[in-house]
């Protein structure tokens, strides 16, 4: 019901679209050009407004909400430093296809060009990391602009979308018409799954011998996991998920061959590369799956569902090519799609799942990092959601962790932005104030925005923080054991007795340096009602059980794989004479 | 190989912007670019002649595509379209072995726009290689400057871009 039309003040009319958006969050930090809106905020009673320490965290944590439900994040911050400070997490949005929206004020209109204190370009300079932008130069623009930057965030591939509201145009009064539409000629995201491709890759599907699916992030956008789940049902087909479609299939399936790529499972890269049929889903051929790209999967034909045409034969061409919703295509292949007999392949993979599991050489004396994260794997809720900052945490979180539902892990993938881990969780934590969230981070991550600890303490989200500190920049210093002969290159940080820290800040934690202390430790940590830090000392280790391991080193191939011991699938199995050169 | 695409883009703040983000971004080349309005003012048209691979191209018109601003791109290339770029050349009002300038630029099918008594304007218009002809035949007279527009191209027959 509208009420009587009258005049409201540009902040208002803002706050108002964002609540017909359905907006119950923002992360917003305030300053000269944006503190209009907060000041219309105040008033809001469906919006709770959470201050991040820092604008770049609460870009970040938009990016978590959005990751963990699927509905826009929103971010807010004044003009110039504060818009600046949100672009890494508008890249972040843009490489990992969230759907986000970045409010920035900007000074007023009759101020632009002039260089005007806090004054910056950022619709300009965000022009790479958004889908799409707005300048808002008329306050009765203001409720067409958000309502179709949310469609447009959400909507086909989906992604960051940026508005820039100068701040007269916030002071203005005007009366706002809610339903006012802007035309946009240019934009249709709504493509019907084209018949003739979907019958071809069916029969492609049908012919195969070998077939596996690579699946990614496009099935966690679209919804499409249950579909995802029948069609591996029905087919028999093994699965293997990009580290943005962890959690699409559930790793502890027989047929989930887990993550692959440059430190994926080794059995999941061999299969790949022995694959007669690669059905690839809502992924784009990252180079850290690839490797290098005339020697992959060279024997297998490709089958490629994205619903951005501009992901199809981008990084390798493919034989089917199909622009349409992974979901729709996966439905009407549960119709139609009939196989052969995988049995045989099936084994193979078997095979290989025995011969070279994941696993790392455990210790009695330190803290293997590894076993911290399988424990938690075990100890947590089967809902709890899992972020992690860049680097060797990450990526032994997404190979022991074990993920089995989607939107539980909220990982930086494309950017690999490290500080990415704590405000993701804080914003997974707002959306969801009862589940377990837990940032599982490195010491180098954790401190690029640990003044989040302070949002967690203040506005009560209780997110469990586990941090694997051993002093070092673990994933660079792996790269310099394996490439520069160990020379450090600014790779040590130090320690910090990061409990102490969240004690500073009113938040409970523990210390261990003992892999028997590592259990109960969780233990209490998941028992614990508020926010917790858990810091686990462990030291860098420059041997290969020190490192993430497997590991495809850049630009190589999956016989390049370098095994636990230090030795190649390639030298490997040449040694077995299963390979001859 | 050198491709010609027609995009019709919104007429709005900005797009002109976010079409030379993508190509510099992306490291797609721009050989020359024209862009003015249509008859309808809401809409713009730009011609892009730029340089690459069937899959650089390939993507150039699907990252084009992706743009909300963009409402249609056409690579006309293949349809082998009239293409014309218009040129203006100022030479001195000379006389070498090769003739004179003034018949020089007549021969080419040039029109002199403006004239005074050291030197004149000629102007030029057609396709990229007469437009380089035009260059060579001029040269000798000793050019003074030279300026051209970007390509505008437009497709034979009933085809049309809208």
């Amino acid at each position: 019901m509208e009420t009587v039309a009258q005049k409201m003040k540009g902040s208002d009319i803002i706050i108002k679209s964002l609540e017909k958006e359905g907006v119950d969050v923002i992360f917003g930090y305030p300053g000269g050009a944006s503190m209009e809106i907060h000041q219309a905020l105040t008033l809001s009673k469906k919006i709770r407004m959470v201050l991040p320490r820092h604008e770049q965290a609460g870009a970040f944590a938009a990016c978590g909400y959005a990751r963990a439900t699927g509905k826009p994040g929103v971010c807010l911050a004044t003009s110039g430093p504060g818009a600046t400070n949100l672009i890494t997490g508008i890249m972040d949005a843009k490489m990992d296809s969230v759907p986000l929206i970045a409010i920035t004020g900007q000074v007023a209109t009759t101020m632009m060009g002039g260089d005007a204190f806090q004054e910056t370009d950022i619709v300009g300079a965000t022009f790479p990391c958004v889908k799409h932008s707005y300048l808002v130069k008329d306050i009765n623009m203001i409720p067409a602009v958000i309502n179709e930057a949310f469609y447009i965030a959400q909507t086909g591939r989906p992604g960051p979308v940026l508005i820039d509201f100068p701040k007269d145009i916030q002071q203005q009064e005007a009366i706002p018409d809610f339903n006012r539409r802007i035309h946009r000629p240019g934009y249709n995201p709504d493509i019907a799954p084209p018949q003739k491709p979907i019958l071809e890759s069916a029969k492609m599907i049908a012919q195969a011998k070998r077939p596996i699916i690579y699946a990614g992030g496009g099935i966690i956008s679209a919804e499409a996991s249950e579909e995802l789940r029948k069609f591996v049902r029905k087919t028999k087909i093994p699965i293997t998920t990009t580290v943005m479609g962890l959690g699409c299939y559930p790793e502890d399936d027989p047929l989930s061959l887990r993550m692959l790529g440059m430190h994926g499972a080794v059995y999941a890269n061999i299969a790949m590369n022995k694959a007669d049929l690669v059905i690839a889903l809502g992924v784009r051929f990252d180079d850290r799956v690839t490797g290098k790209l005339a020697e992959f999967c060279k024997g297998a034909k490709f089958i490629h569902v994205d619903v951005d045409a501009g992901e199809l034969n981008k990084n390798i061409k493919v034989d089917v090519p199909i622009q349409a919703n992974v979901k729709d295509v996966l439905r009407e292949w549960n119709d139609i799609v009939k196989t052969g007999d995988f049995t045989e392949w099936q084994t193979q993979i078997d095979g290989w799942k025995k011969e070279f599991p994941h696993h790392y050489k455990k210790s009695s004396k330190v803290i293997n990092p590894q076993f911290v994260i399988e424990q938690l794997g075990k100890l947590a809720p089967k809902d709890a959601i899992v972020s992690v900052g860049v680097g060797q945490h990450q990526m032994w979180t997404a190979q022991f962790y074990g993920f089995h539902t989607p939107r539980n892990w909220l990982c930086s993938s494309g950017l690999g932005a490290m500080g990415f881990g704590l405000p993701a969780a804080m914003g997974a934590q707002v959306a969801y104030p009862r589940r377990t969230v837990i940032d599982i981070d490195g010491d180098g991550s954790f401190l690029m925005n640990i003044q989040e600890l302070q949002t967690l303490r203040q506005e009560k989200i209780p997110v469990k923080c586990v941090i694997l500190n051993n002093k070092y920049l673990g994933m660079v210093a792996q790269w310099e054991d394996r490439f520069y002969k160990s020379v450090r290159g600014h790779t040590y940080i130090g320690d910090a007795d990061f409990a102490e820290i969240a004690d500073a800040f009113g938040i409970k934690s523990a210390t261990v340096t003992k892999p028997s202390q590592v259990v109960p430790a969780i233990k209490k940590m998941l028992a614990h009602k508020g926010p917790f830090v858990l810091d686990v000392k462990y030291p860098y280790d420059d041997r290969s059980h020190g490192h993430v391991i497997p590991m495809i080193p850049s630009n190589r191939t999956y016989l390049d794989t370098i095994l636990i011991g230090g030795t190649t699938l390639r030298d490997y199995w040449k040694k077995k004479g299963i390979l001859k050169e | 190989m050198k491709h010609t695409i027609s995009v019709l883009v919104e007429n709005e703040f900005g797009v002109l912007a976010r079409v030379a983000s993508l190509f510099s971004g992306r490291g797609y080349n721009i050989s020359s670019l024209t862009v003015a309005e249509t008859l309808d003012p809401k809409v713009s048209r730009m011609t892009i002649v730029t340089e690459g691979s069937d899959a650089v191209l390939e993507q150039i018109v699907k990252q084009l595509n992706k743009l909300v601003n963009v409402i249609k791109v056409h690579d006309v290339t293949a349809e082998n379209p009239i293409n014309r770029t218009l040129a203006l050349v100022k030479v001195p009002l000379t006389t070498i072995a090769g003739g004179d300038v003034t018949a020089a630029i007549r021969e080419m099918g040039g029109e002199v726009v403006d004239s005074d008594r050291k030197c004149c304007i000629a102007e030029f218009r057609g396709d990229e290689s007469k437009i380089s002809s035009v260059i060579e035949r001029l040269k000798p007279f000793g050019i003074l400057e030279f300026e051209q527009t970007g390509n505008i191209a437009m497709q034979k027959g009933t085809k049309v871009i809208s």
